[in-house]
This record gives C-alpha cells, sequence and structure tokens, in this order.
C-alpha cells in the first residue's frame, strides 16, 4: 500500500478542492496573430460564482485573453492558442470538443449591443431555438420572460415584445443582450467592455445586473475603467503588454497591490 | 464655323484664367487687409464669366437657328398662309436640297427665290452669331476682370457655378429619360388608333402581319400583347430558377466559407462573366444548348422544337448569375461582423448563423439584386432573337419555341417598315408595356429595399 506523506495528503487535497472551485482554468496561454505574439504563457483561473475583472491598458491582451475562453478567437483568421484551458477539468481545445457546444456553455456580451435585427421576442428565443431547449411555445415564451427577468429588463419591455430589437436604447440593448445569453443558460458569462457604450445611468443598471448574475452564473468581464472593476468584481486580473501582472482579490488590489506596475496603472500613472 | 467658336472660347477662357490669377496676386501683394480668395479662384471666375455665358448662348442659338429660318423662309414663300404643314416641310426640304446643291429637278423661280432668301438669312444668323458671342465674351472678360479685388468673395462664386453645373449633370439622365417615355407613348397613341387598346392588352392572338392589298388572303393580323408577355415571363422564370439559387448560394460561399486565396480568384472571375456580350451567349445558347435540350427533350419523349425556351431562359439565367452573386455578396459582407460573433457566441453553428442572421439581414440587398436582375432578363434581347423562338405561342412545355417582346420588336423593326402602318408602330406598343414592366419590377425592388431594410 503507498502510504503518502501528510504534505502531499493535504497539498492533493488542496489541489482538488481549488479545482473545484475553479470553473476555468486557463494554464501557460499565448495567443499569435500570424507571426505577432500578443498573450504571453498567462496563467489564470476563474472561480465559480465569483466575478473576475481584467484590466490593464489598450491593447494589453485581456479581451484576447477573454477571447479564448470561448474560442472565439477561432473566427480570427491567423490566430493560434497554445497552452491549456480547462472548463470544469476539461481541456476545451481539445480536437474532440465541439466549439459550438463549449459556446452554449460559455456565452458572451460584446462591447458594442450588438441585438440581431429582429423582435425582441425573436432576440431571445433565438438561443433556445438552436440548442433545442423549448418543447413547445409556452415553453419558449417561459424562457424567453425568465431570461428578460434576470435582465431586469421585462418591465420595460413586456408590452413590445414584437417591436424591433434595434429600436431600444443602447442600455436596454445591452441588457438584452445579455437577457440573449443567459436564455440558454450558459455556466459562464463573458462580458468584453460591456459598459463601454453606455452612458453612467445605463451603466449603473447592467453593473447592478452583473452583481445579481453572479448567484447564478460565472462572469468574467474586461473593462476599462478601475471604478467599475472595483464596483462589481470579487477578482481583479492585472494585464499588461500581453502578461499577466497580477491575479488577487480585488480589495486588497485596490488598496495594497502586491506588484507596482498594478499600483501605478490604478493611481493612472501610465495607461 | 461653330468648332472655331468653341475654340476660341476656351482659349479666351483660359487667357482670362491667367490673366485673373495674375492681376489677383498683384492686387493681394502688399495689401493691408487679408485677402477673401486665393488667386486661383479669381483666375477661374474670370475664366467661367468670360466663357460659359457665350457657350450658353452659342448652344441655345445652333439649337434654334434653324426652325426660326425656316419660318421665315415658309413665310416669304407666296401663298404660304393657304398651306398645310405637311406640304410647307416638302416645300423647306426642297429648298434646303437646292441650297445645298442637291438639285433633282429644275427648281420653280419661287423655290429658287426662297433659296436666295435662305442664304442670305442664313449669312446673317451667321454674322449676328459672332458678333454676339464676341460681345458677350468681352463683357464676361471685363467684369471678371474688373471684380478682382482682395474682398471679392471669388472661391463663392466659383462654387456656386460649379454646383449648378452639378445640379444640370444629374438632371441630363432624367430629361433624357423623359424625352424617350414621350417619344415611345406618342408612337404608341398612333398604333392605339389603329388597333384598340383593348384588343392589344387583352388579345390572345399575335399575328402581327397587315395585307398589302386588300383583298389578300392572309388579310387580318392579330395584335394581342398576352402571347408575347407570356414567352417573355416563360423565358424569365427559367432564368430566375437557374440564376436565384445558383447567384445566392454562390455568395453565401464566398463569403461565408471560402479561404481568401479562392474568392481572389473566383470572385473576379465571376464578375468577368458579367462582362462577356450577350451575343456570345446567344451564340452558345442557339448552338450548343439549344441542340442538347432538343434531344434531351426526344429522348423524354416531350415534344421538341429547334429553338426551345429552356435553352433561352437557362443561358440567360447563367447570364445574370454574375448581378445576383455580386449584390447579394456586397449584401452578406456589409452584415456587420457583430452580428456574426453575437451568433457564434450563442453556440449557433455556421449554418444557423446565416439562415437565421446574415440572410435576414442582407434579404433586402438580395432582394434587389433578385428584381434587378429580373428587369434584366425581361429586357435581354440578344439571346432570345437568336436562341427563342419567332412564333407567339401560350406553351409551358419549356421544350416548344415561344417569343419575347424583345424579340418581336426587333422583328417588327427589321427591314422595310413604313410608319403609319400598324405592323411597325406595334413595335413602339410593345416597348412601352416592356417599359412599364420594368418600370413596375424596379419600383417593387426601391420599395421592398426601403421597407426591409433591417438596421443593424
Amino acid at each position: 500500500m503507498n502510504i503518502m506523506s501528510e504534505a502531499a495528503v493535504e497539498k492533493a487535497l488542496d489541489q482538488k478542492m481549488s479545482d473545484a472551485n475553479f470553473k476555468m482554468v486557463g494554464k501557460d496561454v499565448s495567443v499569435y496573430y500570424g507571426e505577432k505574439r500578443a498573450l504571453f504563457d498567462v496563467n489564470l483561473n476563474v472561480r465559480k460564482n465569483t466575478v473576475t475583472a481584467l484590466i490593464g491598458p489598450s491593447g494589453c491582451g485581456k479581451s484576447t485573453f477573454l477571447r479564448t475562453l470561448n474560442r472565439m478567437n477561432d473566427t480570427i483568421e491567423g490566430c493560434r492558442v497554445t497552452g491549456k484551458i480547462t472548463l470544469d477539468q476539461s481541456d476545451i481545445y481539445d480536437p474532440s470538443v465541439d466549439v459550438v457546444e463549449l459556446r452554449a456553455r460559455v456565452g458572451m456580451v460584446f462591447q458594442k449591443p450588438n441585438p440581431f435585427p429582429k423582435s425582441i421576442y425573436e432576440n431571445i428565443a433565438y438561443g433556445p431555438r438552436i440548442h433545442g431547449l423549448s418543447r413547445n411555445k409556452s415553453d419558449l415564451d417561459q424562457i424567453v420572460e425568465n431570461s428578460l427577468v434576470k435582465a431586469g429588463l421585462w418591465n420595460e419591455v413586456k408590452d413590445r415584445l414584437l417591436e424591433p430589437g434595434t429600436g431600444l436604447s443602447g442600455g436596454q440593448q445591452q441588457r438584452l443582450c445579455i437577457a440573449r445569453a443567459v436564455a440558454v443558460s450558459p455556466e459562464v458569462i463573458l462580458m468584453d467592455e460591456p459598459c463601454s457604450a453606455l452612458d453612467p445611468i445605463a451603466t449603473a443598471k447592467v453593473e447592478e445586473l452583473i452583481h445579481e448574475l453572479r448567484a447564478n452564473f460565472t462572469i468574467v468581464i474586461v473593462t476599462h475603467s478601475m471604478q467599475q472593476a472595483a464596483r462589481v468584481s470579487q477578482r481583479t486580473a492585472m494585464f499588461h503588454l500581453g502578461n499577466l501582472v497580477e491575479e488577487n482579490d480585488t480589495d486588497k488590489m485596490f488598496t495594497n497591490p502586491d506588484d507596482q506596475r498594478t499600483q501605478d496603472y490604478i493611481m493612472g500613472r501610465f495607461g | 464655323m461653330s468648332g472655331y467658336l468653341l475654340a476660341i472660347l476656351a482659349l479666351a477662357a483660359l487667357v482670362m484664367h491667367f490673366v485673373g490669377s495674375a492681376r489677383a496676386r498683384a492686387t493681394q501683394n502688399g495689401a493691408s487687409e487679408k485677402t477673401h480668395s486665393r488667386p486661383i479662384y479669381h483666375g477661374l471666375n474670370a475664366a467661367i464669366w468670360t466663357g460659359v455665358p457665350a457657350f450658353i448662348f452659342l448652344l441655345l442659338w445652333l439649337a434654334g437657328q434653324n426652325s426660326v429660318i425656316n419660318q421665315l423662309v415658309v413665310a416669304s414663300f407666296p401663298g404660304s398662309e393657304s398651306l398645310d404643314a405637311t406640304t410647307r416641310s416638302l416645300i423647306m426640304s426642297e429648298v434646303r436640297q437646292v441650297a445645298a446643291g442637291n438639285i433633282f429637278k429644275e427648281p420653280t423661280p419661287e423655290i429658287q427665290a426662297a433659296v436666295t432668301h435662305l442664304k442670305s438669312l442664313q449669312q446673317i444668323s451667321a454674322i449676328a452669331m459672332v458678333a454676339v458671342i464676341a460681345a458677350l465674351m468681352a463683357i464676361g472678360a471685363f467684369l471678371g476682370y474688373k471684380v478682382i479685388g482682395n474682398r471679392f468673395r471669388a472661391r463663392h462664386s466659383v462654387e456656386r457655378s460649379v454646383t449648378y453645373f452639378m445640379m444640370f449633370s444629374s438632371l441630363v439622365a432624367i430629361v433624357t429619360t423623359l424625352g424617350i417615355i414621350a417619344s415611345l407613348v406618342f408612337e404608341a397613341l398612333q398604333f392605339f388608333a389603329k388597333v384598340p387598346i383593348t384588343e392589344f392588352l387583352f388579345g390572345l392572338r399575335w399575328e402581327p402581319q397587315i395585307a398589302i392589298r386588300a383583298d389578300q388572303v392572309a388579310g387580318q393580323g392579330a395584335f394581342g400583347v398576352i402571347p408575347v408577355l407570356f414567352g417573355t415571363f416563360v423565358i424569365s422564370l427559367i432564368s430566375m430558377i437557374v440564376a436565384v439559387p445558383t447567384g445566392i448560394l454562390s455568395a453565401i460561399y464566398l463569403t461565408e466559407y471560402a479561404d481568401k486565396r479562392f474568392r481572389a480568384v473566383i470572385k473576379p472571375l465571376l464578375e468577368i462573366l458579367a462582362g462577356v456580350p450577350t451575343v456570345v451567349y446567344g451564340f452558345f445558347a442557339v448552338l450548343t444548348v439549344a441542340p442538347a435540350v432538343r434531344s434531351l427533350g426526344i429522348s423524354l419523349g416531350i415534344e421538341s422544337s429547334p429553338n426551345s425556351a429552356l435553352a433561352a431562359g437557362a443561358v440567360m439565367g447563367v447570364m445574370i448569375i454574375p448581378f445576383i452573386s455580386s449584390l447579394s455578396d456586397d449584401a452578406l459582407a456589409a452584415v456587420p461582423t457583430a452580428m456574426r460573433e453575437g451568433s457564434f457566441a450563442l453556440g449557433a453553428t455556421k449554418g444557423e448563423t446565416i439562415r437565421k442572421v446574415l440572410l435576414p439581414a442582407a434579404l433586402p440587398g438580395i432582394v434587389g439584386g433578385v428584381l434587378l436582375a429580373l428587369s434584366r432578363a425581361v429586357g435581354e434581347t440578344m439571346i432570345v432573337v437568336m436562341a427563342a423562338g419567332l412564333i407567339a405561342k401560350m406553351t409551358v412545355n419549356p421544350f416548344d419555341a415561344v417569343t419575347t417582346v424583345t424579340v418581336q420588336i426587333v422583328t417588327l423593326l427589321i427591314g422595310d417598315s413604313e410608319f403609319d402602318n400598324p405592323k411597325t408602330l406595334a413595335a413602339f406598343a410593345l416597348g412601352l408595356i416592356l417599359f412599364i414592366v420594368t418600370l413596375i419590377l424596379n419600383l417593387i425592388a426601391l420599395r421592398t429595399v426601403r421597407k426591409y431594410r433591417e438596421k443593424y
């Protein structure tokens, strides 16, 4: 019988505990756009039911990293990803993984609201329809309503579900896109600067929404606003020039960061 | 004569440009106040004032002088008050022929007198024209030179002239179209005076012969447009059946699936296809496709003729594929990447994204392309002249020969045509119908595109 040392047992237990806590694990992730390398061996873990904020100056690779998490980079010609990213301990870049299934589990909200040029109802029903999540019309109605309620948009649009989604205001459009992502019941929602095209009031609403969504989803958000990162996230990761500089609890990050570069960036000395 | 005048005009304008800008530069040097326009605008302004009024006057004079001279000559002709319009124009053309030296018979003294009158009038006209143009040029040049100064807004003046010129250019196409419509309607009305419009619009027989003698056996012709329109409809339908799926599918493949190198080769090739002369397609249809279609029809046991609707329609379909594919391609490519990403991020496959997001969003552009292609198919002439038939038959058998509106227009106008004969005038009525049909198609296309435009 093979008896482990106590330390080894503890370490293995730790590992197991943290693996269970980590929804997604990125190990030595590098991204190349053709010859150009955009990310350098990033090791970053995403915790379950937590909002993780990715911050850093423009072009630092935070959006690139975000897009590796649901393989949206696959659609970009000449883009290559190395390293390993797991979702619930299974490699998402494994050849056996169907990227369509992956994206149903890891949803995404974009910088600019991009509702389809269809009705509000059809915008939400799109995902459930293609994944066959509803058996009949009333099922689908229920999913649409629930998603809109979760996105805090139901009361504003319930009387005009058949009007085009593009007719909503910018903030409403963005919440529509969040509702659309929520409708396929993903486990992780990626948000790429979701508030950068919105006014402060709409931003506040979306932030509130992110806060509520945390209960049911794991969220990764890229943001340019320090205040937003501080307000909505529990964990923050700072990127610079394609490297992960520091990853820490948000509170610690904004009061007493370990890395000088983080300090400088947060204080507004560069970026 | 007017050619020399034009050259002198252009030269004068050019000279005034240099003179004007030189003067502007001279006045600006050492001026205390700030100058408004740069010297080049002063020069351009002087050139415009020198050249343009005189040029417009020249055009108007050339356009108007003949009819004025004609009237004067005819009025001086003895006893002209009692003559009708046809005789007057006959006299006038004889006078002009004699004046030009084409003498077929010895002219009467009256004609001789008229010729002398005509020649003197022409001389007066020429001298007057030169005098007026010279005066206009001189006045324009003088004013254009005089007005140059530091505060003169030459740039505004030049820009206004350019705006008027652009406005005029945009009106040219419209005015020409109106002229075309007017002439079509005029001739068609003459036709409808001989053949009742109801017979033309609702008649089921198209046999455009007219008896040369009253007792001829071939006797009555029939001018019912329905069979001809029906033939156009059948051939257009066949061509759309060929072109619409092919065009749209190729557009989808090229925008969404094809890799860059394939696209770089295929897209220009498709566009070259649009540049092949239709007469070449016609050869292809009549020499290659029609015999093949015929033997296919015979082997299927269907009544087949050497010229078939299928051959003409299919080749025409191939001809309009580039229209549909190119316009659909543009429409698909114009759908923002954000739409694709939004759909992919929800776990949609490429096929689902194309069917449910891209095609609906690109629909207006695609429909516009299809309708444009359709109006082209309806108006296409050369392929059907070569490959479709001449006899108007109401048949839906694609292996049989049908005729089209355009084919009939061509055959009616070829050869010995008299413009007081319904056989010839029928061509204009057909042209009018064709014009109205394509106009309606284009209107529908415009409306569809506007109505279903999905703003993204």
